[in-house]
């Protein structure tokens, strides 16, 4: 197993260069970062000087190794607008985006799992229906517009939860429902699909056969491959949370590195946006190698083989 | 010997989206303490599904069991297994019936250890708790001829050869002495000199504990080697029962003798060709009104097309359902 | 045999009568295999026939501004009118009308978008898949990356990088999306290459193009269009969302992103000009999932044979 915990962590060292790569590299393909990084106002005369304070006149080769040493120490450039570091803004609003993920995947998990237990147990009943049905509607409905409405009936109509903000403890109930809904879509179809396969294998019947109580073979044998299957899939969708609340974090007001990136848009501030991209992208990577060796832990045939 | 499994007109059929299966249309059959009982048949004939279908391991919904009878005199008391409630069922499987399936590699759990698997039942039946579980464990393992159990009782199955993995499915099934084994095809799945040390774990375990074994089968082959009596099945019904000898020497149903004519021998002459059944076994989907080999059969006539033939006792032991007597070469009169 | 085992409702082995309960619910499995497919179809048709005949579904120019008529509620309420069945926003602009016309963009975009991230993912997993070794290796290393990667997050910095076009947000769809078809094409074609049929072919000296078009490609047409279905479907998503931040197409044009952005700050005082867009969207997309949830089934050959 420490062969496979080795690949995988040089596997995922690999992916952070090609992240690196690939935005350095599509920042130098528009043809000209420096106007891309200087605000739509300044004059040809401060972009030329701004162009080569940057080095952008150098030849790339030489721009991508200093770019890449400088993000292995930390610097991943000024934001344009607060003219200061862009990480240490970016690493400021990291609990609040995991706050919100987190809470989003645990109300995910909590909803799908029991859904598609029950769905996959007995697949083709009224219940089973319904389940797929709400994951079908989880998955067709945008979360930004949800979050929206659910600001409409919730926060103002009802008055149930704070509007906006972080500041209350309800306040991440809205947020987090929203961000977590897609994924409580996939992962209720999921689950259904593999309690149908793990009910179809040929174990579950010599379970069956050994006349053992049907709770025991429910809980030892199919809960236990089912939850197994779902870990790293749980994973991902963590990452995709952390990396997808911008539009969640925008609507609630809610002060993560989603909202930052939102603004950062807004004000045409591009190192920031960059910085929070690349941010971002290493966290996921690092987030799927954890999962992947979370998973390795769990299935024996990986951990002895 | 006295009887210990009386199976009576069994009855199965499956609801599915293409139709009604007929699958089971009447199996009548008998189980003597310590017999060895083959069963022999095409995929789709029944065989799997009416061993199945006594102790309740059919799918449910596409499957339902519309008739018969299955008496098990078990050491309990005698009851009929499709009159059980699920609770009573669950301790005969496992309890008093045991069961080995054709592969290994699938019908063990991949992220539980082998022991784990084989105490399950241990507690379920026996009551031992986890270390007196154990133990018999390394027993088992040992009796069924695993090296250094000790060792080998916390190895995950794909740690297993093939054979060594349906070892330890014999393990399971014999693990709380059941008086009967059902073995599903359970060699087919192995090479050739596997399969041969299995047959003997198989014989040896029966020596030693006394376990009637139904073995069912699709090769003829294995059977001889094993088998006291045999049943042949074709089209969701026992066509032919016989003491495993007279089978090959007197076969009395046109199919057998089908089946044995496919066999190539080794005292056969080189240029003979291997004889195979023409045409397709029936597709179950229609209720038959006559015999189900009547579009294979060489000596086809016109009471075949019409009627079912029951099973007419040619012998002491041996029944053939067929309205043509082989070895006399004309139809019989009953 | 079917080996999927239930945990027994009846407490015997002898059957009893079907229970209405369960006959109901195995119509209603049937139900909604068959007929969702249907409606989603519906549903999907009723959008393109939308799009393409937009100037005969509603006399308002999506553009107009008319201040005199801004702001009215949907005609069902109070202070509508008829005139405008789902009221207008702030500009006085129809709101019908802009969402009709909204599904051309919202279409164009993610079938451009889908078409070509087919063509290039596709290509590229068929070389990769086909040809193997080092190729496979330098072609599959960066879809990989692309596909481990938050997709949104890379879309929005794309998009800013690049700036508001429609041109732009069609090109940034159809490369990124590429891997996901990269990959599927790849995994067909390893998953065929390595069948028997095809070594047959080959060892009865079929040449590349032959067992390409004769023995890959019909199998790949199943899965793809079920992944195009899906892909179009979420790039709907996806362009509505950036049009939400501003990043999609130019303010001008009407998109149900547009809209949403539009609506935003007047979400508790006219929600109309929220609620309508979203709907649109849900809709479509309903439309969408449905129908490649039955493709799939369709295509899917272990289910093939119990299909009529």
């Amino acid at each position: 197993m420490l062969r496979y915990f080795i690949a995988r962590i040089g596997q995922s060292l690999l992916l952070f260069v090609g992240v690196i790569f690939l935005v350095f590299g599509m920042v130098r393909m528009t043809g000209d970062p420096a106007s891309l990084m200087m605000s739509r106002n300044a004059t040809p005369a401060e972009v030329a000087a701004f162009r080569e304070a940057m080095g952008f006149d150098r030849p790339i080769s030489v721009q991508f190794v200093s770019w890449i040493t400088k993000v292995l120490h930390g610097d991943l450039g000024d934001s344009l607008h607060f003219r200061s570091p862009a990480l240490p803004l970016v690493l400021q609003r990291l609990p609040a985006t995991v706050e919100l993920a987190a809470f989003g995947l645990l109300i995910a998990i909590l909803i799908s799992l029991p859904i598609g237990l029950i769905g996959g147990s007995h697949p083709g009943s009224l219940l089973d229906s319904v389940g797929r049905f709400i994951a079908l509607l989880g998955q067709s409905i945008p979360d930004f517009w949800l979050g929206l409405i659910l600001i409409l009936i919730f926060a103002q109509h009802l008055g149930w939860f704070p509007v906006f903000g972080n500041d209350q403890l309800s306040s991440v109930v809205l947020p987090g429902f929203v961000l977590g809904m897609p994924v409580m879509g996939e992962l209720t179809r999921l689950t259904r699909s593999a309690v149908l396969e793990v009910r179809g294998e040929d174990y579950i019947r010599t379970a069956y056969s050994k006349g053992l109580n049907p709770s025991t073979i429910y809980v030892n044998h199919l809960l236990r491959n089912v939850t197994i299957s779902l870990v790293s899939v749980i994973g991902v969708e963590f990452g995709y949370m952390l990396g997808g609340s911008i539009y969640i974090e925008t609507i609630y007001a809610w002060p993560g590195m989603g909202q930052l990136l939102g603004q950062a848009v807004g004000w045409f501030d591009f190192t920031l946006v960059q910085a929070i991209t690349i941010f971002v992208s290493l966290v996921v990577i690092a987030l799927n190698l954890l999962t992947d060796l979370a998973y390795a832990l769990l299935d024996p045939r990986i951990r002895h083989g | 010997m006295s009887e210990i499994l009386q199976v009576k007109d069994l009855i199965t059929r499956f609801y599915t989206v293409d139709g009604i299966v007929y699958a089971l249309n009447g199996v009548s059959f008998e189980l003597s303490e310590g017999e060895t009982l083959a069963i022999v048949g095409e995929s789709g004939s029944g065989k799997s599904v009416s061993m199945m279908s006594i102790v309740g391991l059919i799918p449910s919904p596409p499957g339902r069991i519309e008739g018969g009878q299955a008496l098990f005199h078990g050491s309990q008391g005698t009851s009929d297994l499709l009159r059980l409630s699920t609770k009573e069922l669950n301790d005969v499987r496992g309890g008093q019936i045991g069961f080995v399936f054709q592969d290994p590699q699938t019908s063990l759990n991949p992220v539980l250890t082998i022991g784990r698997q084989i105490a399950e039942t241990l507690t379920r039946h026996l009551g031992l708790n986890g270390k007196q579980a154990r133990a018999r464990g390394v027993e088992l393992l040992a009796e069924v001829g695993i090296p250094d159990p000790h060792l080998r009782y916390d190895n995950y199955p794909f740690e297993f050869s093939g054979g060594m993995r349906q070892r330890v499915m014999i393990a399971i099934a014999v693990a709380c002495r059941p008086q009967i084994v059902i073995a599903d095809e359970p060699t087919t799945a192995l090479d050739v000199t596997i399969q041969a040390q299995v047959v003997d774990l198989f014989k040896r375990l029966q020596d030693k504990l006394g376990i009637a074994v139904i073995w069912i089968t699709h090769d003829l082959g294995v059977v001889a080697g094993l088998a006291d009596r045999v049943l042949v099945y074709y089209g969701g019904r026992v066509v032919e029962t016989a003491k495993v000898d007279d089978l090959y020497e007197h076969p009395l149903h046109p199919y057998t003798l089908g089946l044995l004519k496919a066999l190539p021998r080794l005292d056969m002459h080189e240029s003979r060709r291997l004889v195979s059944i023409e045409g397709t076994p029936p597709d179950l989907l229609t209720p038959l009104q006559q015999c189900p080999f009547a579009w294979r059969c060489n000596h086809v006539f016109e009471r075949c097309w019409h009627e079912i033939p029951p099973l007419y006792q040619v012998g002491v032991v041996h029944q053939s359902a067929c309205f043509y007597d082989l070895e006399k070469e004309e139809i019989r009169d009953a | 045999m079917d080996k999927a085992l239930s945990i027994r409702p009846d407490d015997n082995l002898l059957s009893k009568e079907r229970t209405l309960k369960n006959q109901l619910g195995y119509i209603g499995g049937l139900l909604w295999r068959d007929r969702s497919g249907v409606i989603g179809m519906l549903i999907f048709l009723s959008v393109v026939f939308a799009a393409l005949f937009a100037p005969f579904i509603t006399k308002y120019d999506p553009l107009a501004v008319d201040f005199e008529h801004s702001k009215l509620p949907p005609a069902w309420q109070q202070g509508g009118n008829f005139e405008h069945l789902l009221g207008t926003d702030d500009l006085g602009r129809d709101m019908f009308s802009r969402i009709i016309y909204s599904a051309r963009v919202s279409l164009f975009v993610s079938f451009i978008g889908a078409l070509i991230a087919s063509i290039l993912g596709v290509g590229l997993g068929l070389i990769a898949g086909y040809v193997g070794g080092r190729m496979d290796a330098i072609i599959m290393a960066p879809v990989n990356l692309v596909l481990s990667l938050p997709y949104l997050l890379f879309v929005v910095f794309i998009a800013t990088v690049l700036g508001r076009s429609l041109l732009n947000v069609i090109l940034i769809f159809g490369i990124t999306n590429s891997p996901i078809f990269a990959r599927l094409t790849r995994g067909e074609v390893l998953r065929i290459r390595e069948s028997a049929y095809v070594e047959s072919a080959v060892s009865a000296g079929a040449r590349f193009w032959r067992i390409l078009l004769i023995h890959i490609l019909p199998n790949l047409i199943g899965p793809l269009i079920t992944l195009a279905t899906f892909q179009v479907s979420a790039m709907i998503f996806y362009e509505a969302g950036l049009g939400f931040i501003g990043l999609s197409v130019p303010p001008s044009v009407p998109s149900w992103g547009n809209m949403l952005a539009d609506g935003r700050s007047y979400l508790s005082s006219y929600p109309w000009l929220t609620t309508f867009p979203g709907l649109a969207i849900v809709y479509t997309s309903l439309g969408m999932n449905l129908l490649g949830d039955w493709l799939r089934d369709v295509f899917d050959p272990k289910l093939r044979r119990s299909r009529r």
